[in-house]
């Protein structure tokens, strides 16, 4: 276990390292350079001439790397000329909005994929598995934005059930104070990734109740339910915990999408609005945070899964 | 000469079964499966009819963007004041806030959506089959380092590396096709090099490698023809992904300009008529993408479990 742990970590820094020196040739691969990334698109050649000189970006490469990885190491990510503030400082005060939206939506797709895929899996082939199965199917092959359109002109346009915008505000407190603008964001989010969880859920569900510890289960003569709850969904449940891990970067891209369909003040949309204003230090900031977010996810995922599943720890 | 390339031609004993059993042979004792396996995938994907049903959308699909505009004419170039008008008389699917027809919008553009949709599968996969199959072919220190390049660029969600690369260079359809098999090679990759993992320690491999056969050789004979079952259903949901992506996009902003048009971008414009109404903006396009993406999932699906079944009847 501690020799799978080690190694694991050791893996993850070096993929971390990998993320920073994808963020760094990102960085130089704008025309100018970092001076445009933070000076802005109009900047002069002179002004990007001293900037570099100030800043040390006329040394090597590799020195140059090495000060921008210091940097990224003490929570530096750059400063955004467009709004005027560290990166960081926007990104502490953005994050936890969108945590909000895309937690809540994960938890909300978890609850619901886990026992709408053991009820497939348990009448296979029956009316429920094919409806649930072309369900899912469908929002898979749906554009996530289609959708939140789609939740707003049925229920903000035409009955006004729920607003079509997310509530506004600067801080976590004033989002949750309006919840019934969420509805319909996490609405979306919850159904994107249901899609794809309750797929796997089912599968999941079939697989392990096609193992041995099944049939000795009934042969032992317990009853349906102790079978399906104490045996099969817990080893069923395993191969959810790698899959939330891995979902990370999926679930985060429709957050990206699902808050610029609702205007939900948080990073996805920020991330956007710094695309469409050239704002590209805090487009980079936020690559750079996500990249780390979804490693630490799988190494975590990971780890989960070495705890649970006894047998990986041997491998 | 002729002679020793037939020696050296490596021998595939599965090949050389099945080409007996072609010419009528009995290839000893337990017979293979008769017909070949082509035959066999091909019969099972037919039989599989939500595959047929897959293959046969895309099927229109192509026909209605391809050759559609040359039976259904429409002005899809200037701009009229015939704008918005709801579907009716001249437009079956009324026209857009710029007076273009939006049937023939549809068709026009389908097409650059169908043809991001497979020139990015094509370019991804083939750049990823040839990525992985070295690595895992080679294995040791070079598979380590390659497969943690294809981790790092992983673990950047391929959205966001690709607004940010349309925000920097501005788009045009080649480039886009570019930058989005630029972010999609790594799929591929990943499962290409666990194939070859497996593959490089069969058998045939060691004869070929004993009979003198070269790395090259071994890899473009033998690896790659034999995960093709898993490059070929990885590209069909490259199909579908690379729709998804352009569609999103161009929803964003950050698609091609607006001359033209593809099925995102009309769902863009769409989005500023939701209040007023305007149905016929947002759900033609929207199901175009939808039908578009169920079938190349369907077809990625049936696939899949055609070679399942090849792989359980071996």
């Amino acid at each position: 276990m501690t020799a799978y742990l080690i190694r694991r970590v050791f893996q993850s820094i070096v993929v971390l390292i990998g993320v920073s020196i994808i963020g760094f040739i990102l960085e130089h691969l704008l025309p100018g350079g970092p001076a445009k990334a933070m000076l802005g698109n109009r900047a002069t050649p002179l002004a990007i001439k001293t900037f570099n000189h100030a800043n040390g970006f006329d040394k090597p490469l590799v020195t140059q790397y090495l000060v921008y990885m210091g940097h990224l190491l003490q929570g530096n990510l750059g400063y955004s000329y467009k709004l005027n503030q560290p990166v960081s400082q926007i990104l502490a005060r953005e994050v936890p909005k969108s945590v909000l939206l895309v937690g809540s939506a994960l938890i909300l797709s978890v609850i619901i994929a886990i026992p709408v895929g053991v009820f497939q899996a348990v009448r296979r082939n029956g009316i429920v598995d094919y409806a649930a199965t072309s369900i899912s199917f469908l929002l898979y092959s749906m554009p996530s934005f289609w959708l939140g359109l789609i939740l707003i002109i049925a229920f903000a346009v035409n009955t006004h059930i729920f607003p079509a915008q997310a509530p506004q505000g600067s801080t976590i407190g004033q989002i949750i104070a309006h919840p019934s603008g969420l509805v319909l964001p996490v609405a979306t989010l919850t159904l994107v990734s249901f899609a794809s969880f309750s797929r796997y859920m089912r599968s999941s569900a079939i697989e392990a109740l096609a193992q041995d510890w099944i049939r000795t289960a009934k042969a032992k003569g317990l009853s349906q339910r102790a079978i399906l709850f104490k045996h099969m969904l817990r080893n069923a449940l395993i191969p959810i915990a790698t899959l939330v891990g891995l979902s990370l970067p999926s679930l985060i891209t429709a957050g990206v999408v699902v808050e610029s369909v609702f205007n939900f003040p948080g990073t996805g949309l920020d991330f956007v609005t710094a695309a469409t204003t050239e704002d590209f230090a805090l487009l980079l900031g936020i690559i750079i945070l996500v990249g780390v977010l979804t490693v630490v996810g799988n190494l975590l995922a990971d780890i989960a899964y070495a705890v649970l599943d006894p047998r990986v720890r041997y491998k | 000469m002729s002679e020793l390339d037939d020696l050296r031609a490596p021998i595939d004993p599965q090949q050389e079964a099945e080409a007996l059993v072609d010419k009528g042979v009995p290839a000893g004792g337990e017979a293979f499966e008769t017909g070949s396996q082509f035959k066999l995938i091909l019969q099972t994907f037919l039989e599989n009819k939500l595959a047929v049903v897959g293959l046969g959308l895309v099927l229109a699909a192509v026909i209605f963007c391809f050759l559609g505009p040359h039976f259904y004419h429409t002005n899809q170039v200037t701009t009229t004041y015939n704008i918005n008008l709801p579907p009716g008389k001249g437009h079956p699917l009324g026209t857009d806030q710029n007076g273009y027809d939006v049937l023939g919008r549809l068709m026009v553009g389908g097409q650059s959506s169908l043809e991001i949709g497979f020139s990015v599968a094509i370019i991804a996969t083939l750049f990823g089959v040839a990525w992985g199959a070295v690595a895992g072919f080679l294995g040791g220190i070079v598979d380590t380092v390659m497969m943690r390049i294809v981790d790092a660029f992983l673990a950047i969600p391929t959205l966001l590396l690709l607004i940010y690369l349309a925000s920097v260079f501005h788009p045009t359809l080649k480039l886009l096709i570019i930058v989005i098999a630029g972010v999609s090679w790594l799929s591929p990759a990943r499962l290409v090099r666990g194939e070859a993992l497996s593959l490089r320690v069969r058998d045939y491999v060691k004869a070929v490698r004993v009979m003198g056969g070269g790395s090259r050789r071994i890899v473009a004979r033998h690896i790659v023809p034999n995960a093709i079952g898993t490059i070929v259903v990885n590209a069909t949901f490259q199909v579908a992904d690379a729709i998804l992506v352009m569609a999103v996009l161009s929803y964003l902003g950050l698609g091609l300009p607006p001359p033209a048009a593809n099925w995102g971008g009309m769902l863009s414009d769409g989005v500023n008529y939701v209040y007023a109404g305007y149905w016929w903006l947002i759900y033609p396009a929207g199901f175009a993408i939808i039908l578009t993406v169920v079938a190349f999932n369907l077809i990625g699906d049936a696939i899949r479990d055609s070679l399942e079944v090849r792989l359980q009847r071996r």
